[in-house]
């Protein structure tokens, strides 16, 4: 099999791969931070679809997929923000296995007596549809390899990459059964816990960086990244990629709760000193991919280990 | 093992990598303490359930409802357990298990407050730590119980996510395990979540109706017609039907919360009750493929019910699975229906029955008639928790015979 659009982005240095969660506040918007994050330069975009219970999610992607959905984001609505997406960069589409799943049924669901046998279709249907819109890889957080089957049936068939998750108390036999699954990167998970902005950066990256050496796909590093010199020092350990969630997550909360006051009476207007979202996002996104690049250079000259 | 995982179409592992060698390591420790009773796991989980539980409870048989259907019925009395709830038959199970496995801390959600009590419980017994997570809307609704846990030594965590019932709370807590899961057992309430815990759950609780058999037989020479219990996520449901699976002849129904209204309201994403067998679709929530309350885009809808221990959009997978094999009958009664019910079981048996156990006995209200000669009704738990609740829901209603609750308020 050639080599996938997402493998391609890992090709000539570390991954920039931020993630926001699609229609937060709503989908114009969306697509403008999505534009700055690629000048900023992105090399991969994760683009969640909103569950209503984001079990993996921490509050920050928690209050954000609240905003989105209160928006009236469906699966329909994200499809057509993604195929509305003029960007050069491939996009993964990151969700919960019930949205994937029941996008068969529901047109069945609505029609039939409402038990919608999702089973007869299962993820195909979403996948094409995916497909159809450009999108390259997905990540399915509450999706093990053990369930994962279905779907990556799919996936191979209409030619998009399955990204897993390892996460620090993945091992042994584990990591097999992932490795003989994940295609495009596979997201390392930097701690244990749910996604949300830290200020350091974990040892459990090494060890779980360290385990997966001998792998032959792009190792992407996530999990509590918000800061250039996070990046740069993962990538230095031997990340070829990190993933940025939150820390760009609260700068559109910060933008959301700034719109809604500039509504109100008490606030200046024209305040040309102000940056928007999109400028703090592109900003934001430049540091990280310098601090990544910057880790990679360390890493050029580094002597073999004996 | 995969095999294992399912129940038909139904079951599986859908949870976060992070939490699935603690899952593997919990279905190894199931399957020698549990299945193997290893170092005598099982013995000592029975005695403790005799002697600090109170096992066996009785099968009473009801005089005054028997008289009103003109039918024998039969009471299983769950609320007499320690606790006052089916809940502690688990709870000590997996707390034990817990501490055979070497884990130092136990955290556990809860709705009713019933399976957080248990769980409060069994570990200031056992003398582990535990942390409770609870939906806000709840914490206001059972008061008492918040109280009970804390009393027993717990921290009740308060949950303001969502609409703050049970749904908030298991996923809250699936997030506090993601993050301390090397020493941290997560005590599910009922018969829901991953495999193993549908099974595992469901074997703690089999002693319902292991006993139940064996006390009718005894009462009454014969097998019930029917057997009734009231289903959220279906744990006392599966405890008291596992034991008569295999009898044909006996009709099992898992009574569901019907709340004020079977429609539901898809722009708000509302559904206004809880009666996910009666009226959800298939799909995947909280680490299960079972039948849910969802949207046509699969977003999970809110629930609800008068009983936060029924207000669950989820139900187990293997309650679904013998439902879609017409083992077990699904049914479903409204919120003023329960109410009325736990009035009258109050005033018919001296039984003050938790809201929840409540549904049950409003659908022998309504269809004692085909139910049989011999029914068993799974009291599930007592009603002290819920008398704020009760006394509040009754004020707007006309319930024939209710004491004035005006007492209670400092009328007159
Ligand atoms: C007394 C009682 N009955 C029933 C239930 C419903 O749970 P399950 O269906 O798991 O038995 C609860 C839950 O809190 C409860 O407290």
């Amino acid at each position: 099999m050639s080599r996938s659009r997402i493998a391609e982005a890992f090709a000539d240095g570390p991954a920039f791969i931020p993630y926001l969660a699609a229609g937060d506040p709503d989908t114009e918007s969306t697509k403008e931070y999505v534009r700055a994050l690629v000048r900023g330069g992105a090399d991969v975009i994760e683009l969640g679809l909103p569950f209503s219970e984001p079990i993996a999610e921490g509050s920050t992607i928690q209050n954000a997929i609240v905003r989105s959905l209160e928006g009236g984001m469906t699966p329909e609505s994200y499809f057509e923000l993604v195929d509305d997406l003029d960007v050069e960069v491939p996009v993964v589409c990151m969700t919960y296995y019930n949205l994937i799943y029941r996008y068969g049924a529901s047109e069945a669901a609505r029609t039939s007596d409402g038990s919608g046998a999702a089973d007869e279709e299962g993820p195909e249907p979403f996948v094409r549809r995916a497909a159809e819109v450009g999108i390259d890889g997905f990540v399915v957080p509450d999706l093990p390899a053990e369930e994962s089957d279905p779907l990556r049936e799919a996936c191979d068939e209409h030619g998009l990459d399955l990204i897993f998750i390892v996460a620090p108390t993945t091992r042994g036999e584990r990591l097999e059964r992932i490795m003989e699954q994940v295609s495009g990167y596979v997201y390392v998970q930097a701690r244990l816990g749910t996604t949300g902005a830290r200020t350091d950066v974990s040892d459990q990256t090494d060890a779980s960086l360290g385990r997966l050496r001998e792998w032959d796909v792009p190792k992407a590093v996530g999990f509590g990244i918000s800061e250039r010199e996070h990046a740069e020092r993962i990538v230095a350990g031997g990340a070829d990629g990190i993933i940025v969630g939150s820390a760009l997550v609260d700068i559109v909360a910060e933008g959301t709760s700034a719109d809604s006051r500039t509504g109100s009476d008490d606030v200046a207007e024209g305040d040309t000193e102000e940056e928007t979202v999109a400028e703090r996002l592109e900003r934001k996104a430049r540091e990280l991919k310098e601090g990544a690049l910057e880790g990679f250079e360390q890493r050029r000259p580094r002597p073999e280990r004996p | 093992m995969s095999t294992d995982a399912k129940f038909g179409r139904y079951g599986g592992q859908y949870v976060p990598e992070a939490l699935m060698p603690a899952i593997e390591e919990l279905e190894d420790a199931y399957r020698r303490y549990v299945l193997e009773n290893e170092e005598g796991f099982m013995d000592d989980f029975r005695d403790r359930l005799r002697d600090f539980g109170g096992r066996p409870t009785p099968l009473q048989h009801a005089e005054g409802l028997s008289e009103r259907y003109d039918t024998e019925v039969y009471l299983k009395r769950e609320d007499l357990l320690h606790g006052g709830a089916h809940k502690l038959n688990n709870a000590l199970g997996q707390a034990l298990l817990a501490r055979y496995m070497g884990k130092e801390r136990i955290i556990a959600e809860t709705g009713a407050g019933q399976h957080g009590t248990a769980t409060a419980m069994a570990c200031a017994h056992l003398g582990i730590d535990c942390e409770i997570y609870m939906g806000e809307r709840d914490i206001n609704r059972q008061r008492p119980n918040v109280f009970r846990m804390r009393l027993n030594g717990a921290e009740v965590n308060p949950v303001s996510v969502g609409r703050g019932t049970l749904k908030e709370a298991i996923s809250e807590t699936m997030r506090d395990w993601a993050t301390s899961v090397e020493d941290t057992h997560y005590v599910i309430g009922s018969v829901v979540g991953p495999h193993p815990f549908p099974r595992m759950v469901r074997d703690f609780q089999a002693v319902i109706g292991e006993e139940a058999r064996a006390q009718i037989e005894e009462k009454t020479g014969r097998m019930p017609d029917s057997v009734l219990a009231c289903a959220g996520g279906g744990s006392n449901t599966m405890g008291a039907f596992h034991s008569f699976v295999e009898d044909e002849d006996v009709d099992l129904y898992a009574v569901e919360a019907g709340g004020s209204s079977l429609e539901v309201d898809e722009e708000g994403g509302v559904a206004p009750n809880s009666a996910s067998l009666s009226t959800g679709s298939e799909g995947v929530l909280h680490g299960a493929r079972t039948r849910l309350l969802q949207d046509a885009h699969g977003q999970i809808m809110e629930s609800h019910s008068i009983s936060s221990g029924l207000d669950y959009a989820g139900v187990g997978p293997e309650l679904a699975h013998l439902v879609d094999e017409r083992r077990v009958v699904p049914t479903n009664v409204d919120d003023d229906a329960a109410l009325e019910a736990f009035h009258r079981l109050s005033q018919l048996e001296g039984i003050i029955p938790a809201l929840e156990t409540a549904h049950a006995f409003a659908y022998l209200e309504r269809e004692h008639e085909s139910l049989g000669d011999v029914v068993v009704v799974n009291v599930s738990g007592r009603g002290d928790k819920d008398l704020e609740s009760v006394i509040e829901e009754t004020a707007e209603r006309e319930i024939e015979g209710a004491p004035d609750m005006d007492v209670f308020s400092g009328g007159l």
